[in-house]
């Protein structure tokens, strides 16, 4: 039964330099495609650090490698993703009459993905 | 520059050189006006026509990073009054703050050619050039506002007043500046530094600074007349606004003694307060201004007239700023900018009902009817601040047309009129010739600018023929031809082509070696880095660099060849 | 590495708004590339380390190798039949080049929308509704001594706004630097950045116009009930302290971040916030700044407002520029399927638009400049190579808080600038369409005489 998150987009250090580099890079690739979870939840979910989860919203969906956080850090129920390819699969065109897509708190859902299945 | 042209039969008023009205032809060639030109060259039928030197604008807000902010902050107002492309033109958007396109072409279709942005901070030379290049026709300047400027100020404090004469020359030099400008001196400082205070008096302590606003203005008047510039320091007053300022006013052009001092939108700064009473509504004292004006030639001023309807407050005086946001609610703007300035921006509605607006309506068409030498008292409305540049026609009028300006006062608060001697003034008007004065010929003057403002042999042709009509606003609104550096940009109220215009600044020599006093100001307390700072050459294209008179003998000359 | 070495001093980082303009550089010039960037940050030591010359095509037309010239015919001939084009990126790039990017659409009746949609082009909407109390990042150095970041993450987006602007940097009236400040971090979850601060306010993802009001109302003396911890996350006792430092302090700053703009509540977020700034200044001196992402998003920003009034999200199909977010924005532009022809201008959004957005570009003709390969410029009619800004070509930028500097290129690139790759377009464009294009239904001259008179 898939549980219902909050996703934060948002960049990082390691997501600008590695974009410098290029695009169509490992490591900008790497980087945009981990998710950081909320140690307690990824317990709870048995998933461990370099697990697969899938990320769903009603626009599309996104499998990405997931990474903890202590919950000083990152709230249960919050995911902090950087910027990329797969984030934009999860974000609505909708702007709401301003331009801007939303892409910080989306409502997501997340499943494990049995690891095998990964991209 | 364009082919030869000949203007025949149009009625000439060009003051500068004593044409009064006189039915002649005008000649150019190469973008200046000449003696005469081929037979064959292209005539223009002006019969019926008056023709004039382009207009100059002494004093407005059109370029730069207070201009943009207040063009950003207010997309409501350009969405009614929008300027089309055409086949040869650039789009633009109008309001109070038009773009920089619409700035251009909206002042070409009233006749003028030049016009001088009023206040930019150092810092934001570079933007004001940037706009400048995309603002067409006319030729353009911009004043740079030092009366805060924290490095200047310590120099003062330490009397080291020939360093302060270089880091000005220097500073006017490196930003590709006009004119200097002071805007409430001392005001800043308190604004930002003392928990938004503002100057009360010529003798207030500015802040931590062991300096008054009397010291510092002195300095400046003393500095710019050294350097020989054609324009003199350009002074915004302490107190704008303010009920009682006369005194101030008064008292800053005294600080003068003789020598040469522009005091601008002098409207702003002619209000009395009823006697006895601390705090009451403003009065008029435009008779006591234009009295000390009339009577001291070394004085110059422009009115900065009020007109009703909507307006741009856009200043560098901050704390004036926010007492209008205090009164006028709605939208502020405040930007400060690093040891050299504040600003502030409030979009503000003049009504003919309220007491206030109605006096400073008043006051400015006093000022006008009180003066006694259109030389000196030239036209303003301190664009966007008393009124748009597209008021200028009524402007014209209501000085022009003494039954046009009665029906009007019937229609202003009443009790405000009581409080000045305009209905005293009905007998005057002002004829063709002197319109020229005010417009054109005695801001071109007061400027230092001798090619522009007249139609003799050598200056620019920049020209403007109007159709004669009765009613001066309409004449004044749309002329049939306007001429840039002898090519004709409009033609049968047609724009016929695009055209980019001049920069014009002065380079006054300084001593190299004052960069050394700069230098470790800027390591301190600024965040660009020196070397970053002057603006290269790059951002003038089209420039005219207007000389300064002969240095004073201390100003070595040196400096100005920056790379 | 080769012995030809040449040392750029004073030049310009342009990776984010900072715009540090104190980079020394080495370069090496047979190598073509920068050995050395001292006073960079990490972002930037990057940004200079990986813009070599890369060995690529000038031109891809469908992805066959082309002369730019070649490109130039072709993104005109596009441009020049198309009904409705679409012209986006411009953010990291110059002003030079954003000015003619502007004149191409109003020439053609397009449509021109900047990165600014898409980061803080809330806060722009949020400015148009209250205005803004501001300064120049120097003021913060020399005078700020609280400051309060909100959303956002500098130590990782804008490493040296804390170095070099904005907390522990000397100033006039801060002598002790750090010591004299007083920092506060407000955001949703602990970064690389809640170190730096005194204080820092943990709200709940959602919360931060509850947040912004409810400290509004204080500064006015009005009550807020404590309920106000339970939606929130903060306790009004934490509220009211921060009420007190605000109003106690010399000279205060908010910098706030895309945690506002890009969350729920947009515009109303930052509006709150340049609100709360405004309020404050009946006590003591308050500026607000949005902190900017591309090194040049603000010199979008000036150029198209002051060539058309209005900072984004601008079309001219009418014959003048009119502003409207939510129809001449690229997003909704793109997912809705309206814009007929694309040109992208250094920048990627097949990587970080919504999904939708990415659908209708792979259906449309997209020209693109760019000096790297990027997913965008793989789905691209016309790919052109341009040299990059700062590395290779001078030009204007304007830093986060509108000061305009102008770069210093360490070393020459063989490709165009955007500048010039654009100029041509335009000039090509101009042939094609006979000068401007007109809206239909225009007289074939409109007056001179302007609408306002
Ligand atoms: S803070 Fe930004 S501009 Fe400054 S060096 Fe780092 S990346 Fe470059
Ligand atoms: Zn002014």
């Amino acid at each position: 039964m898939p549980e219902m998150m909050t996703l934060i987009g948002g960049r990082t250090s390691k997501q600008g330099t590695s974009l410098t580099h290029g695009k169509l890079d490992g490591e900008y690739l790497e980087v945009t495609s981990t998710v950081e979870m909320n140690v307690e939840d990824m317990a709870r979910l048995g998933l461990k650090n370099g697990s697969r989860v899938k990320l769903r919203t009603p626009e599309g969906e996104a499998v990405l490698k997931c990474k903890g956080r202590e919950t000083k850090d990152l709230p249960r129920g919050i995911l902090f993703l950087a910027y990329g390819p797969l984030s934009s699969q999860l974000m609505a065109g909708d702007t709401a009459g301003t331009g801007m897509p939303i892409s910080k708190n989306l409502d997501v859902e997340v499943e494990p993905v049995p690891d095998q299945a990964g991209p | 520059m364009g082919s030869p042209l000949r203007i025949v039969n149009g009625r000439v008023y060009d003051p500068a050189n004593g044409v009064n009205g006189v039915v002649r032809d005008v000649c150019v060639r190469d973008g200046k006006i000449v003696d005469d030109v081929p037979p064959d060259a292209k005539r223009i039928d002006a019969t019926g026509l008056v023709v004039m030197p382009g207009g100059v604008d002494i004093h407005c807000h059109i370029a730069g990073p207070k201009v943009n902010l207040a063009r950003k902050v207010q997309p409501e107002t350009h969405r009614d009054d929008v300027q089309l492309r055409t086949r040869v033109t650039r789009s633009g958007t109008g309001g109070t703050v038009p773009s920089t396109f619409a700035t251009g072409y909206r002042y070409a279709t009233l006749g003028y050619t030049t016009a001088m942005e009023a206040a930019v901070p150092p810092l934001g030379a570079r933007h004001t050039l940037e706009e400048f290049h995309d603002t067409p026709v006319i030729d353009k300047g911009f004043f740079v506002l030092v009366g805060n400027n924290l490095l200047l100020y310590r120099l003062l404090q330490e009397g080291r007043l020939e360093e302060f004469r270089h880091a000005l020359a220097w500073w006017l030099t490196v930003t590709k500046a006009y004119a200097p400008k002071l805007v409430n001196p001392g005001g800043d400082e308190m604004w930002k530094g003392q928990r938004n205070a503002n100057i009360t008096a010529l003798d207030d302590k500015i802040g931590a600074f062991d300096l008054t606003p009397r010291r510092v203005i002195a300095a400046f008047i003393e500095a710019a007349n050294a350097l020989g510039l054609p324009h003199p320091v350009h002074i915004h007053c302490n107190n704008l606004g303010h009920t009682g300022n006369v005194e101030t006013t008064l008292e800053t052009m005294r600080l003068a003694e003789g020598r040469r001092a522009h005091m601008a939108h002098i409207q702003f700064h002619s209000y009395g307060a009823v006697a006895g009473k601390s705090r009451s509504n403003p009065t008029s004292r435009a008779r006591d201004i234009a009295e000390y004006v009339n009577t001291h030639p070394n004085i110059s001023a422009d009115v900065g007239a009020v007109m009703f309807g909507h307006s741009t407050s856009m200043t560098a005086d901050a704390p004036l700023a926010y007492m209008l946001y205090r009164i006028a609610g709605g939208k502020w703007v405040n930007a400060d900018t690093e040891n050299e300035s504040g600003c502030g921006i409030v979009p503000f509605t003049y009504q003919d009902q309220v007491y206030t607006n109605a006096l400073q309506w008043a006051i400015g068409l006093e000022l006008f009817l009180l003066s006694e030498d259109p030389w000196r008292m030239v036209f303003s409305t301190d664009h966007p601040n008393g009124g748009s540049f597209m008021t200028y026609p009524r402007l014209i009028r209501l000085l022009m047309d003494s039954e046009f300006r009665k029906q009007q006062m019937a229609q202003v608060n009443q009790k405000a009129l009581d409080h000045t001697s305009l209905r005293d003034l009905q007998g005057r008007e002002y004829s063709l010739y002197e319109i020229a004065i005010i417009t054109r010929a005695g801001p071109a003057r007061l400027l230092g600018l001798t090619a522009k403002g007249h139609l003799g042999v050598g200056a620019d042709a920049d020209i403007t023929l109007y159709e004669e009509d009765d009613d001066k606003e309409k004449m004044f609104a749309a002329p049939r031809y306007v001429i840039k550096d002898g090519e004709l940009i409009v033609e049968d109220h047609e724009f016929r082509d695009d055209h980019g215009g001049r920069v014009l600044h002065v380079a006054p020599a300084y001593d190299a070696k004052i960069e050394q006093v700069i230098e470790p100001f800027f390591e301190d307390y600024y965040t660009i880095r020196f070397a970053n700072y002057a603006v290269d050459d790059r951002y003038l294209s089209h420039h005219q660099v207007i000389p300064t008179a002969a240095p004073a003998a201390a100003a070595t000359p040196a400096g100005a060849a920056r790379p | 590495m080769s012995d030809n070495l040449k040392v750029v001093e004073n030049a310009t980082c342009t990776f984010c708004g900072c715009v540090c303009d104190d980079m020394n550089l080495t370069v090496d010039v047979d190598e073509h590339r920068i050995t050395k960037a001292e006073n960079a940050c990490i972002l930037g030591k990057a940004w200079f380390r990986e813009h070599g010359i890369e060995q690529r095509p000038f031109a891809l037309i469908d992805g066959h190798e082309a002369t730019t010239e070649a490109g130039v015919e072709e993104a005109a001939q596009i441009l020049a039949r198309a009904r409705f084009p679409m012209i986006y990126g411009l953010s990291d790039t110059t002003c030079e080049a954003q000015r003619v990017a502007v004149g191409l659409a109003d020439m053609l009746g397009g449509t021109i929308d900047t990165t600014t949609s898409v980061c803080h082009g809330p806060s722009g909407i949020a400015f148009q509704g209250v205005g803004e109390s501001t300064a120049s990042l120097g003021e913060l150095k020399n005078r700020a001594d609280m400051i309060v970041f909100w959303g956002g993450n500098p130590a990782e987006a804008h490493p040296r706004l804390f170095s070099r602007y904005a907390v522990t940097p000397k100033g006039m009236y801060i002598p002790n630097g750090r010591k004299d400040r007083t920092i506060v971090l407000v955001d949703v979850r602990r970064t690389a950045s809640t170190p730096a601060a005194d204080i820092f306010v943990q709200v709940k993802p959602r919360s931060d116009f509850e947040v912004l009001w409810a400290l509004r109302a204080l500064v006015k003396g009005r009550k807020v009930d404590p309920s106000i911890e339970r939606r929130t996350g903060v306790s009004l006792a934490v509220l009211e302290d921060l009420v007190a430092r605000m109003k106690r302090c010399n000279y205060g700053a908010f910098l706030f971040g895309m945690g506002l703009t890009m969350n729920r509540g947009r515009h109303f977020n930052s509006a709150a916030l340049l609100a709360l700034a405004t309020d404050l200044n009946q006590f003591t001196h308050w500026v607000a700044k949005p902190v900017r992402g591309h090194g040049n998003v603000t010199g979008a920003d000036n150029v198209v407002s002051w060539q058309t009034g209005f900072p984004f999200g601008v079309n001219f199909s009418r014959g003048y520029p009119r502003f409207n977010p939510g129809e001449f924005t690229t997003v909704d532009v793109l997912a809705r399927g309206d814009a007929d022809a694309a040109l992208i201008i250094a920048s990627d959004p097949a990587s970080n638009f919504p999904k939708p957005a990415i659908e209708h570009l792979k259906r449309i003709p997209v020209i693109v400049l760019d000096p790297k390969a990027t997913l965008t410029s793989r789905l691209a009619r016309v790919a052109f190579t341009t040299a990059t800004y700062g590395i290779n070509v001078t030009g204007t930028v304007y830093r986060m808080d509108d000061v305009a500097l102008t770069l210093r290129p360490a070393f020459p690139s063989p490709y165009p600038s955007d500048e010039q790759v654009l100029t041509a377009i335009r000039d090509r464009v101009r042939v094609l369409l006979g000068g401007n294009r007109l809206p239909a239904g225009a007289a074939p001259i409109a007056p001179a005489v302007a609408a306002a008179s």
